[in-house]
């Protein structure tokens, strides 16, 4: 099997999956589902690592990879930080536990 | 260690899907971003440890700025903004995929299917990247968020997209011809500019819910260019998360995707919007605290009005105050509250609101017929009947919450203005429905401090209250200071007993 092909596998039956667990998702974590998938998409991060460290990059190489690793790191930690910071505000009852 | 650095891969993309399946409830969410994050960590240190990866100073250099800059947007980013950072994140995202795509084809120059991969991650990509920060400057109203529109818009947009395809396609038959790149690269930009300035505030969830499902289908493809599974699934969950959501959004709002990119909501329907002058019967924050405090089930439906007003703290004292009271009180949440997917829960949640108080919109419209008083703060066309109603209204078919059948209807409001769609609401002069003129935040003040929430008002009200400004009540600011006092000390005594 060609690599693409294998590729076209992986990809069809992860968008299966991606589409039963998100339908899972309840209304409430809508936003923080995003800004997580934000950070997963983050992932760019790993292709730009390897334009940016690959032995003789050429110079175009190095410019673009350099931002693009820039780009996905920002998106990367902020996105993390940010799904967290979020849902640590849903609290099911007040907070009496003092 | 070439068989270890595969295992780590796997393992990243077990942890972006178990992260996902825990974001299922709010009760897993925490584990499930420990998850992801551990997932990211092992996939770059399984790409650190590659051994085509040599150079490394350039890579930690660009880590530790986008550290630098992700820290602080993490932390300093106020929730009501919350949106425009999750713009401009898939901007950096979608510009990283198509930087990524550009090198490759550079450096590589690959056929047949792998350059229609990156033909397709380039053109996501780039349109991505000028159309989120577009999305970006309209949430952030450093641009106007109505509708922009200008005759033949949307014949110059398909074409624009059209003529991109044509030169991605023979790109993609012969890539060789360099010249070429560029102009597909303009084009793609420029598309992405274009696409999003005919798009007004009330279609930002949708459109941000797209173009996130587009920053991830670019991944994917990216992950085909360089023949790397956990990009394709990685790029893939997120695609189709964003494409989850937009659908649900634009269910939420009766309209197709074609009409939210090439209707100009708003724009086409302000003249159905004359201001018939009808009566309505408005009320005092005394009459509207006297009503609440005597029923037994309140409804809250918040808007983005709401958030705008900063009144989510004031609605949260308001829920203290009745639920002391014996009044049982929900929140009715429409799926488009605010400005983006699920953002008006957020906004409670920060406000200290429980998340069990908060209701989907199928959970709560069976139960509006038995609610004595159906609160309305800053929302207006998704309690609007005439989607219901009026088969030739412009929202007909919106899915709404059914506030009009609520014994009592009170709607805090700053004027009788129409809402986004532009259209008058029916729901004002209804017999049943009192119209609380003023800004909410003052409005909610008031209502809390009949509540009796202020058992003993403060002497030294010396007005250095926070910003107001309402005409129709020129001595609440006074009051304003009053009520945040003593609502705090009443808070603090009860926890005592």
């Amino acid at each position: 099997m060609k690599s693409y092909e294998f590729g076209l596998w992986v990809f069809m039956l992860a968008v299966f999956l991606g589409f039963e667990l998100i339908r899972r998702v309840s209304p409430l974590l809508h936003t923080p589902l995003m800004s997580l998938t934000n950070a997963i998409s983050a992932i760019s991060v790993v292709g730009a690592i390897l334009i940016t460290g690959e032995k003789d990059a050429p110079s175009l190489s190095l410019v673009l990879g350099f931002i693009a690793i820039f780009a996905s790191t920002t998106n990367l930690v902020s996105g993390y930080l940010i799904t967290d910071r979020i849902i640590k505000m849903f609290k099911k009852r007040e907070p009496e536990k003092k | 260690m070439d068989s270890v650095l595969p295992a780590l891969y796997i393992l990243a993309a077990a942890g972006f899907i178990l992260a996902l399946k825990w974001m299922s409830s709010p009760a897993t969410a925490r584990r499930g971003v420990m998850a992801g994050e551990a997932g990211m960590l092992l996939a770059v240190i399984g790409t650190l440890l590659r051994y085509e990866v040599v150079n490394y100073q350039w890579i930690f250099i660009a880590f530790f700025l986008g550290l630098a800059v992700g820290v602080p947007i993490a932390y300093l980013t106020p929730m009501t903004a919350v949106p425009q950072r999750t713009a401009i994140s898939h901007a950096f995202g979608a510009l990283a995929a198509a930087l990524i795509g550009t090198a490759e084809y550079y450096r590589h120059m690959p056929h047949g299917f792998t350059m229609g991969a990156l033909v397709l991650e380039t053109l996501l990509g780039f349109l991505t990247f000028t159309a989120s920060l577009m999305a970006f400057a309209k949430l952030q109203e450093l641009l106007p968020t109505r509708p922009m529109t200008y005759r033949g818009q949307n014949l110059v947009n398909v074409s624009l997209f059209g003529l991109a395809v044509v030169v991605g396609v023979a790109l993609v038959i012969s890539p060789e011809q360099t010249w070429m790149f560029p102009i597909f690269m303009t084009l793609a930009l420029l598309f992405g500019f274009l696409l999003i300035i005919p798009i007004g505030g009330a279609d930002m969830p949708t459109v941000i819910a797209l173009l996130n499902s587009y920053a991830g289908l670019s991944a994917s493809a990216m992950g085909f260019v360089l023949d790397n599974n956990l990009l394709i699934i990685a790029g893939a969950l997120d695609g189709s998360s964003g494409l989850i959501l937009s659908i649900i959004m634009s269910r939420a709002m009766n309209r197709s995707f074609t009409n939210i990119l090439f209707g100009a909501f708003g724009q086409l329907h302000t003249s159905a919007a004359q201001a018939t002058a009808r009566p309505v019967h408005s009320a005092t924050p005394e009459e509207a605290a006297e009503i609440l405090d005597s029923a037994r089930t309140v409804i809250v439906v918040p808007g983005y009005g709401m958030a705008v007003a900063q009144a989510q703290h004031k609605l949260r004292e308001l829920l203290d105050a009745l639920t002391r009271r014996g009044v049982d009180v929900k929140f009715a949440i429409h799926p488009v509250a605010g400005r983006m997917p699920g953002h008006m829960n957020v906004l409670l949640a920060e406000a200290d609101v429980p998340y069990d108080k908060l209701f989907a919109m199928d959970e709560i419209n069976s139960e509006f017929p038995m609610a004595d008083v159906a609160l309305i703060i800053g929302a207006n066309d998704v309690v609007n009947p005439a989607a219901q109603t009026d088969k030739n209204s412009p929202i007909a078919g919106m899915p709404i919450l059914e506030a009009y059948k609520a014994r009592t209807v009170m709607v805090i409001k700053r004027s009788l203005s129409p809402g986004f769609a532009g259209i008058d609401n029916d729901l004002y002069y209804m017999d049943k429905t009192l119209m609380l003129f003023g800004d909410a935040k003052s409005v909610l003040t008031s209502i809390v401090k009949e509540l009796g929430a202020v058992p003993r008002a403060v002497e030294n009200g010396n007005g250095d209250a926070p910003h107001f400004h309402d005409a129709r009540m020129p001595d609440a600011t006074g009051k304003l200071q009053d009520s945040n006092l003593s609502t705090f000390s009443t808070r603090t005594a009860e926890k005592k007993v």
